[in-house]
């Protein structure tokens, strides 16, 4: 035992070193995508610790603050209603985060269904899905969820589910084509020869051979969703106020007042843009790294 | 061969479009509140809501009012506004154009900036030029439309006091100031579609510059302009194209929120009222009008194949 101690704390050091090694490699070979790796972290922590960072609620009206110019008392202004703008730039991105990662990780899980089942059953399963697919694919994007926006009504989770429905339909095709390929390898034909169930060849076989695909398309697919949630939330389809939405805040009053407080405009839409330019980054690079057949995807 | 391969593409695309007839059609209907309660509730007098329903036909049976809808929709009628009592055709004939030329214009703008940028990024791989491209087309596609329109309203206003016209100009009473208040939100509408554009182009032409062809024409001792431009680009351009035609969804769906920022009367505002007014055959009429065209403009990419690469026979 005195002996299976130090060995056990050698081995962490070692994987430690290894996957300090890997993040270092990562840097150096895709600066820009180590870049976009801090970006998202930094909007992670906004996220989870925004009632530590932010110094005021998102709701806070500050008496004798109304629509005041960037300061050190306030970062970034605050806007007509006297809230700080900072404090609500942070709880946004909880918003924005939440959307996110529920709305990709929804999709994800939709599409892998839909896309292996479609490649893998193929015939007339195939044929249908394709052709629903097709179809919703034919819709553009802002339409068919302000469409479908209309009938859920306005609320965090109808975003996310009318943006998973989206997003769900362009991956499935893509995993679609990834399981296609991977059913064309020996190992699937060896693993049926052996007798092996639907099942199995597909959770055992099929779906760790698209998971980088997966992970490739949920990286690229965040700045897409958050995009899309600004975009709804600024047409007043988003997250009902006072919840600060970044969308949200760029849209009513946002507009009404730009030209006199310009900076109640131009923050939040900088927030947006930074999001999406570091999941962009970081999905640009971790695709090159893991599959560059998937280039120009 | 081309006719037959075009048949053939049009006969899978009708069951695309029947599905998309389906969901046009049920989407607008499941939308919670009804229209005629709507209208009623406009009006300050109190009349028979089930008479109205009636008369607008939308007692009957949800697969009763698609057949009848489809009926109209194959003989070019696609009902009239229940808000205007207008038919929707004429209504959309009239805003057409502007979404168009919006979309025309954006189209142009996006070819004019992601053409040569791409290209010269191809040609110049792991420069500051190529760096530079790069991180403005990622850029390009992070930055919301409705923020950079918002930004170009906001900061010529506060640093040279130039404020856009916001009275929409008719083309009729004066076509060089209906082009003119085009271009900004064109522009906009360009630069998110240029950044996609811009990086297919230089991963295709990177991919072609490194075939054989190439170094056999670089060892005939041939300009780099005729290399890259005619033994370049010419081979990488399809895939461009086939993301041309995917771009045209994108453009007309930004254009619902340019449209709003700027005040320009289009379709796509025209169909946002709609379903906030739950004014169904609008929203049915847009949404099969945009669909078809969708449809019909990635069978012509297709079909554009063979003119750019004689190697395709169909």
């Amino acid at each position: 035992m005195a002996r299976a101690k130090p060995a056990l704390e050698h081995a962490r050091s070692t994987v430690g070193i290894r996957w300090i090694t890997t993040v270092g490699k990562f840097a150096r070979r895709k600066p820009l995508g180590a870049m976009g790796a801090v970006i998202v972290g930094a909007m992670l922590v906004m996220a989870v610790f925004a009632e530590r960072i932010a110094p005021y609620g998102y709701d806070d009206s500050i008496r004798g603050a109304r629509m005041k110019a960037p300061s050190a008392a306030h970062w970034l202004g605050t806007d007509n209603l006297s809230r700080d703008m900072w404090s609500r730039i942070v709880y946004g991105a909880r918003v924005s985060i939440s959307v996110g990662f529920l709305t990709v990780t929804l999709a994800v899980l939709a599409a892998a269904a839909i896309g292996v089942s479609s490649a893998y059953f193929g015939g007339a399963w195939d044929l249908i899905v394709q052709r629903v697919v097709d179809a919703w694919l034919s819709f553009p994007y802002l339409i068919i969820i302000l469409s479908v926006m209309a009938v859920l009504g306005p609320g965090l989770l109808n975003v996310v589910l009318s943006l998973a429905l989206l997003l769900a339909a362009t991956n499935s095709r893509v995993i679609r084509g990834a399981t296609l390929t991977a059913m064309q390898q020996t190992y699937v034909e060896a693993a049926r020869a052996m007798g092996c169930g639907h099942a199995r060849i597909i959770v055992r076989h099929l779906l760790p051979n698209v998971t980088a695909t997966i992970i490739i398309l949920a990286t690229i697919g965040l700045g897409a969703v958050i995009l899309a949630e600004s975009a709804l939330s600024f047409l007043g389809f988003g997250v009902p106020p006072p919840h600060p939405s970044w969308g949200g805040m760029l849209s009513g009053s946002g507009r009404t007042y730009m030209l006199r407080a310009p900076w109640m405009a131009i923050w939040p839409g900088a927030a947006i843009s930074l999001a999406v330019f570091g999941f962009n980054m970081l999905g640009d690079a971790l695709r090159d790294v893991l599959d560059p057949r998937l280039r120009g995807s | 061969m081309l006719k037959r391969y075009v048949a053939k593409r049009l006969l899978v695309a009708i069951p695309s479009l029947l599905i998309a007839s389906l969901i046009v059609f049920t989407l607008p209907r499941l939308i919670p509140g009804d229209a005629v309660q709507l209208m009623l509730s406009e009006k300050a007098y109190a009349r028979d809501l089930a008479e109205l329903r009636a008369k607008l036909g939308l007692d009957r049976p949800l697969y009763v009012q698609y057949v009848d809808w489809l009926g109209h929709v194959a003989r070019g009628d696609l009902g009239e506004s229940l808000w205007t009592r207008r038919p929707v055709l004429e209504e959309i004939g009239q805003r057409l154009p502007v979404t168009l030329t919006l979309a025309a214009f954006a189209l142009t703008f996006a070819l004019v900036i992601a053409l040569p940028v791409g290209v010269l990024s191809a040609a110049r791989q792991d420069t500051p030029a190529d760096f530079v491209a790069r991180s403005a087309a990622i850029l390009g596609l992070s930055v919301p439309g409705f923020w950079l329109a918002t930004l170009l309203i906001v900061l010529p206003a506060i640093w040279w006091g130039w404020r856009p016209v916001s009275e929409f100009v008719e083309f009729q009473a004066d076509p060089a100031g209906y082009l003119r208040q085009m271009l900004l939100p064109a522009l906009i509408l360009g630069i998110a579609a240029s950044a996609a554009l811009m990086r297919l182009t230089r991963g295709m032409l990177l991919e072609v510059l490194r075939q054989d062809y190439v170094r056999t024409a670089w060892a005939k001792g041939l300009a780099e302009r005729a290399i890259v431009l005619k033994h370049g680009l010419r081979n990488a351009i399809i895939p461009v194209v086939t993301l041309l035609g995917t771009q045209l969804p994108q453009i007309i769906g930004g254009t619902v929120v340019i449209e709003t920022v700027f005040g320009l009367p289009g379709m796509s505002r025209f169909l946002f009222d709609a379903i906030n007014q739950r004014d169904y055959p609008v929203i049915q009429g847009v949404n099969l009008l945009v669909v078809s065209t969708v449809v019909l403009v990635n069978l012509a990419v297709d079909a554009l194949y063979a003119v750019l690469d004689p190697r395709i026979r169909y």
